[in-house]
């Protein structure tokens, strides 16, 4: 492949790489000539989490695989990279800093080994429970080692290790956001090419027909063993690049919120296609940080998230997307403009009313409980009166009855179009 | 021998709790293929009406409606949406009933509060009914061992003995062959999710007050359900029965034994001190290991003996 050809393939890639690298510029304060915090951690987890949500679709998306103990590689990872930038302070042996976040990787690695070796014996709803128990028996295991784990303190560390290859001090969360950058883009192109090697079509095999697969010739065991092992690699990466994020590693990364964390991102994103995963990434962090700052509520957005992708698009964010390929390419998405406005219009309805009602249930119990008021802007709302609890139910009823009702009307038009399509393509393909 | 007994007891009753929670789920994962994450769920919402209603109504009120509560929600998770995720395949449904707990425990959480809440026992039973060597036994104990007991036999004769329990043994094996037969196989579904989730609930009831009524217990119970679950075997209530008592005895007993490997060690006239190698792992008390033992079991049944121990199918 020519340069200027792989530049035009790629250039999507690079520009989204590009608009990452700048986004903190624009929370950066000129006046006081800082960055903003706040907005650096968020953009440096879904860096992180991105990589860990793609090496959890190795397995989901790609072998069909459902792990709930994948934190469990992505903790060894984060474990391993703590230790071992505290072994390079202290002088017991030099690796560049840019490079630690690879100690993480191999740490990953070589638990896979030993834990891949025992669940991928198995596949399916036997897997997803061998799976849930060691992520059960190492989450229970870290609060019992001190030595490794630090039991619930945690291993603290420090990044400064003053070996960076750049001559950075990594002082700054700056310098650590491109670093994790730099690191989340190679992930993303090897786990890329990855799905391009015999290993990661093999996956697909076994996951589509694992007995064909055999017939083939490939033990399906192996196969899932291999995947799994890869997968280590990355979910250690991830581990590792969190090490030196937050210098501190404790038993939460090996739980198993960490690995719903990169269930939910993987699922909401879409585990169809590729790039599901790094779209549910940032939608599940942005919750996380930023609705978690403004409600109590966060994680019951993300579950109601979560439960309608799986009952309506089961497919994802990304299979979403994906379905207006052939309309777009048709030049049809025009058609779709006033179903979608009439659709949106309800559907924010209920939305609000569903947010409404959480609210209005979360500031009467756990709000008062921390002394918060629900305001809204300047507009203070009083959860004791009935009035704002009936706004909100009488928003989620009407609107959920419109909704219905507009989408039954939006099915149509979408088929309609999609049956044109079908019959233009078809004329078009008998003429030539 | 007074330390046996009185844990033999204690055993008993967290293994009949035990029990009531699997039996619903085994019923629901053999029928229906479903790893219904969200069963633990219904244990804690059990647990949750169960106070409401006893604030309000008392102890004997909650524990007739909170089950029927929990039953009736059952109901309409598998009506409303287990049935439409059932196209999707069974990763699918378990997502789905994964999604659900996360939902509920927030649910609870934002309806409840963060603390645990104070379900108490009721007075009427709030007394030691008899001693074994010093140590009291409650009678509340007694009464959960009771109502379990009650409902083991009840599920035993109507799955046995009644025409329903006929039909649903049948289409345990051949929903297929079943539904063909004229049976409404979705119906029969719908109605043991419903009636799992109420013995859930029922448990929760009895439960609740036995140990903590909070947010995260759900969560804390759900994975050793699983693994009474996978240990007893698919299809199977007497396997699961034999499971729930084994997990809850071995539990309660590991709490019990205070000793460690490097105890053992030392009637072997070795002695372990920091400097020995694996110090850490050798002076681990029981206790502390007792908690990991339900998981390291799951593990092992799943790849040594995936059908469990009296299942009739691989899980």
């Amino acid at each position: 492949m020519s340069p200027s050809l792989m530049l035009k393939r790629y250039r999507v890639w690079l520009l989204l790489f590009l608009i990452a690298a700048a986004l903190p510029w624009l929370a950066f304060n000129w006046s006081t000539g800082r960055h903003s915090g706040f907005v650096l951690t968020m953009l440096s987890e879904i860096g992180l989490i991105t990589i860990f949500a793609l090496s959890f679709n190795m397995q989901m998306g790609q072998a069909g695989l459902l792990s709930f103990g994948h934190a469990v590689l992505f903790g060894m990872g984060g474990y391993c990279t703590a230790h071992a930038l505290n072994a390079i302070k202290a002088g017991s042996f030099w690796l560049p800093t840019e490079l630690v976040p690879l100690i993480g990787g191999l740490g990953g690695l070589g638990f896979a080994v030993v834990f891949g070796y025992v669940a991928t014996q198995q596949r399916a709803t036997a897997f997803a429970m061998i799976t849930m128990g060691i992520g059960e028996l190492v989450a229970a295991a870290a609060l019992m080692f001190m030595t490794f784990f630090g039991g619930e303190g945690g291993v603290t560390t420090n990044r400064m290790t003053d070996t960076s290859l750049l001559g950075a001090s990594y002082s700054a969360p700056w310098q650590v956001y491109y670093l994790i950058l730099v690191w989340a883009l190679v992930c993303v192109i090897l786990m890329r090419l990855q799905t391009q090697t015999p290993l990661g079509r093999m996956a697909n095999a076994t996951r589509d027909n694992f007995e064909r697969a055999q017939f083939v010739g490939y033990d399906p065991r192996m196969v899932r063993f291999y995947q799994f092992i890869v997968s280590g690699f990355f979910a250690g990466i991830a581990g590792g690049l969190y090490a030196m994020l937050y210098e501190i590693v404790t038993f939460d990364t090996v739980s198993a919120v960490k690995s719903s964390t990169a269930l939910l991102a993987t699922y909401i994103g879409g585990v169809g296609g590729f790039y599901g995963p790094i779209l549910g990434s940032i939608v599940v962090i942005l919750l996380q940080s930023g609705v978690s700052l403004l409600s109590n509520a966060w994680m019951l957005y993300v579950g109601v998230l979560f439960i309608v992708m799986v009952m309506y698009a089961p497919m994802g964010l990304s299979g979403m997307i994906a379905a207006h390929g052939p309309i777009a390419r048709a030049g049809r998405l025009r058609d779709l403009l006033l179903p979608y406005i009439r659709v949106l219009v309800p559907g924010a309805m209920v939305v609000l009313g569903f947010v409404m009602i959480a609210e209005l249930v979360s500031f009467t119990t756990i709000g008062a409980s921390q002394n918060k008021k629900f305001q809204v802007g300047s507009l203070l709302i009083d959860t004791a009166s009935p009035v704002p609890w009936a706004i909100g139910a009488f928003a989620l009823l009407l609107g959920g009855w419109w909704l219905r009702h507009e989408s039954r009307g939006f099915q149509r038009v979408w088929d309609s179009t999609m049956e044109d399509i079908k019959r233009q393509a078809a004329a078009d393909g008998g003429a030539t | 021998m007074e330390v046996f007994l009185v844990t033999l007891l204690n055993g008993l009753v967290y293994g009949m709790l035990l029990f009531m929670l699997a039996s619903g789920l085994t019923l629901i994962f053999s029928m229906m293929g479903v790893l219904n994450f969200a069963h633990a769920s219904a244990y804690m919402l059990g647990a949750y009406f169960a106070y409401t209603v006893s604030l309000y109504a008392g102890f004997w009120v909650g524990l007739i409606a909170a089950p029927v509560i929990c039953g009736l929600i059952g109901a309409l998770i598998e009506q409303y949406g287990l049935r439409r995720v059932h196209r999707n395949g069974h990763i699918a449904e378990l997502l789905f009933t994964f999604g659900l707990a996360l939902v509920i425990e927030k649910v609870v959480q934002m309806s409840w509060g963060l603390i645990p809440v104070p379900y108490r026992i009721p007075p009427e039973l709030d007394f030691a009914l008899f001693k074994v060597y010093g140590t009291q036994f409650h009678a509340y104990r007694a009464f959960m061992l009771l109502v379990s007991a009650l409902m083991f036999g009840s599920i035993w004769l109507a799955l046995t003995r009644t025409r329903v329990g006929l039909v649903i043994q049948a289409a345990l094996v051949h929903p297929e062959m079943v539904s063909s037969l004229g049976h409404n196989v979705p119906r029969i579904f719908t109605m043991v999710f419903a009636a799992g989730t109420a013995l859930a609930g029922l448990a929760g009831v009895i439960g609740g007050n036995y140990q903590t009524t909070e947010p995260s217990m759900a969560f804390s119970m759900g994975p050793i359900v699983f693994v009474v679950v996978v240990f007893g075997g698919l299809g199977s209530l007497l396997g699961c029965f034999i499971a729930s008592l084994f997990m809850g005895l071995i539990q309660t007993f590991a709490v019990v034994l205070d000793y460690s490997l490097a105890d053992l060690l030392k009637n072997f006239g070795v002695m372990v001190s920091s400097s020995t190698p694996f110090a850490e792992l050798l002076t681990i008390p029981i206790p502390r290991i007792g908690a990991l033992l339900p998981y390291a079991l799951l593990v092992l049944i799943l790849l040594f003996r995936p059908r469990g121990l009296m299942g009739t199918r691989d899980t």
